[in-house]
């Protein structure tokens, strides 16, 4: 069973609010599931490496080239922002 | 006009001889949605103006006796994590429930140029994280064969528009059988393509190393006309390459096929019913001179587990960029940080809540080796299982979900039971292989699906098993 301490710790890392009881809850659940992965430990993974790709393609690369959209698809983009002042994204103070 | 019996190729038939108009097609079909769609539950959105306009469209170019691309005047539907320009996209999450898709996919794209009609968009699972379509924020789909039965997911209303008829054709992700299980729990035809083979450029990503986007269909020859529109080589996405060679021309006839049976697939945890089907399915195969080969795959107990690691740790990275700045909903604080927290806490579901703690977790400091470097390492014993086994045999056989489709409600306070229903599509997904599920029997009225698993690239002969399945062992819709 992980402690509480960590999934709070957790939570903090990936950046959601929870209630005391959702962090119960999600301790519950966590553990249950950490418990069925635990099975992974029966295989032998001596000298496996890991993977990276499933089907093993080749890299595929393009010229470094810069490439301006349309006026019109960057005020749709700001558009979609839930806080702006004119063709600005709105965000709360960093410092 | 009997909506159930129209494939592609009847429809663009049917409209070139002047049998049918394009509008009393899409008539009819949405006219079958907005009877269905208030129990079935199938879309999130739905275009009828949009769709009616093209009809007319297709219309005016069989009037001009013009020549009409290779989907006129099919409707199809698109599950609501694929982009089309200008309309709502959700993912099933109200976290993006204000989202306008600022540009099409590729994939929508490409459909779009062959000239099918988009009816609309498809409810599932919230950003394609379950099995039952129950986790989605718009409440669930129904399974038309049973309205109390959950009809798989994640894909749930695409699998649920296409049995209903609602539709022709539907497109969904598969990332460890979100395709192929509900289209197995339906009763209907859904295929994951090779990793690679499908650009996925305008796909909303949940785990990037497995995400595939399928078709979805009443039959093989229509999921094969459907994937031969998408698949290629796009430059929005460098994971994308060309299939190398074209099918239609398999290696050797379907007789001289050996098919590989996993013994793992068919023994302890696969429900009676299920292999009863298998069963009756090899012995009409090897009627018909197909060869079958016990092997093994010991590591393919292990794919539920390894996915649980990698997913949740692939999402924990892709879901960071819903943090209430650029787009989707917003539920500000008194500082940055506070507009992260509240509008993740707000707006996320509880199971991709639940995901992107577990993916934190794995990958958080001390625990990467441990977890994450593992499950790659036991995903490569997973890939190799299956390399072996395919210098022995052309294609592998299996049970497409290790059950019956379950009730609504059945698994929705146990997560570890619905990630079971991925036991035997998630395989095919950590090692990159095409597969495709179809019909092959029922038990009551809930259908039961086989799935063909063939190697990397090669969907021709994965299309021609699966025909010769459908119309020599199973005939169903001519």
């Amino acid at each position: 069973m992980i402690d509480l301490e960590q999934v709070k710790h957790i939570a903090g890392l990936a950046r959601i609010n929870f209630t005391e009881k959702e962090l119960e809850g999600f301790q519950k659940d966590l553990s249950a599931i950490l418990d069925y992965i635990d099975k992974l430990k029966e295989v032998d993974i001596e000298n496996v490496s890991p993977t990276s790709h499933s089907v093993n393609l080749k890299n595929i690369t393009r010229l470094d080239e810069a490439k301006s959209s349309s006026d019109e698809l960057a005020d749709e983009l700001i558009k979609a922002a839930p806080h702006k002042k004119g063709r600005f994204v709105k965000v709360k103070p960093i410092f | 006009m009997d909506l159930s019996s129209l494939t592609i190729g009847k429809i663009v038939q049917g409209l070139e001889s002047k049998k049918f108009s394009g509008q009393e097609i899409i008539d009819g079909f949405l006219d079958n949605i907005s009877k269905k769609e208030k129990k079935i539950n199938a879309f999130i959105s739905v275009f009828e103006k949009e769709a009616k306009e093209q009809a007319k469209t297709i219309d005016a170019m069989v009037s001009a006796k013009r020549k009409l691309p290779p989907l006129a005047g099919v409707p199809v539907a698109i599950k609501d994590n694929i982009l089309v320009k200008g309309k709502r996209a959700t993912a099933g999450s109200k976290i993006l429930d204000n989202y306008i898709a600022p540009y099409d996919a590729t994939v929508v794209k490409k459909l779009k140029e062959a000239g099918a009609i988009i009816v609309g968009k498809t409810n599932l699972d919230e950003f394609a994280m379950g099995a039952s379509g129950e986790y989605s924020a718009y409440g669930p789909t129904k399974n038309p064969n049973d309205l109390e039965y959950a009809p798989g997911g994640s894909s749930s209303g695409s699998a649920a528009a296409v049995a209903a008829n609602m539709c022709v054709g539907a497109f969904g992700s598969d990332t460890a059988g979100s395709v192929r299980q509900p289209a197995s729990a339906c009763g209907i035809v859904g295929m994951k393509p090779t990793y690679g083979a499908v650009s996925r450029y305008g796909l909303i990503a949940m785990a990037s190393s497995l995400d595939q986007i399928g078709p979805l269909s009443k039959n093989t020859e229509d999921a094969r006309i459907l994937f031969d529109i998408i698949k290629g080589r796009d430059e929005m996405d460098s994971t994308s390459c060309e299939m190398g060679r074209e099918y239609g021309a398999t290696d050797k006839p379907i007789k001289d096929l050996v098919i590989g049976l996993p013994k793992e697939c068919s023994g302890q945890g696969i429900q009676k019913e299920v292999r009863d089907v298998l069963e009756a399915s090899i012995q009409k195969l090897k009627q018909s001179g197909i060869k079958f080969e016990i092997l093994s795959l010991p590591h393919l107990g292990y794919g539920v587990a390894c996915y649980y690691i990698i997913t949740p740790a692939e999402v924990s990275s892709n879901l960071a960029r819903y943090d209430g700045i650029r787009y989707g909903m917003s539920e500000p604080g008194d500082e940055l940080l506070d507009t992260y927290v509240n509008t993740r806490a707000e707006y996320f579901g509880n199971e991709v809540k639940r995901r992107i703690m577990l993916g934190t977790y794995v990958l958080s400091a001390g625990y990467y080796d441990a977890y994450y470097l593992r499950a790659q390492k036991v995903r490569t014993k997973i890939v190799e299982d299956f390399k072996k086994a395919f210098e022995k045999v052309d294609l592998i056989l299996a049970p497409t979900l290790p059950t019956l489709p379950f009730k609504l409600g059945d698994r929705l306070d146990d997560p570890l039971s619905m990630y079971l229903a991925d036991l035997l599509t998630v395989p095919a997904n950590l090692a990159g292989l095409p597969a495709i599920s179809v019909p092959a029997g029922k038990s009551g009225n809930l259908p039961i699906g086989i799935q063909f698993i063939a190697p990397p690239f090669k969907e021709d002969l994965l299309f021609s098993a699966a025909n010769y399945f459908e119309n020599e062992i199973t005939p169903r819709h001519s």
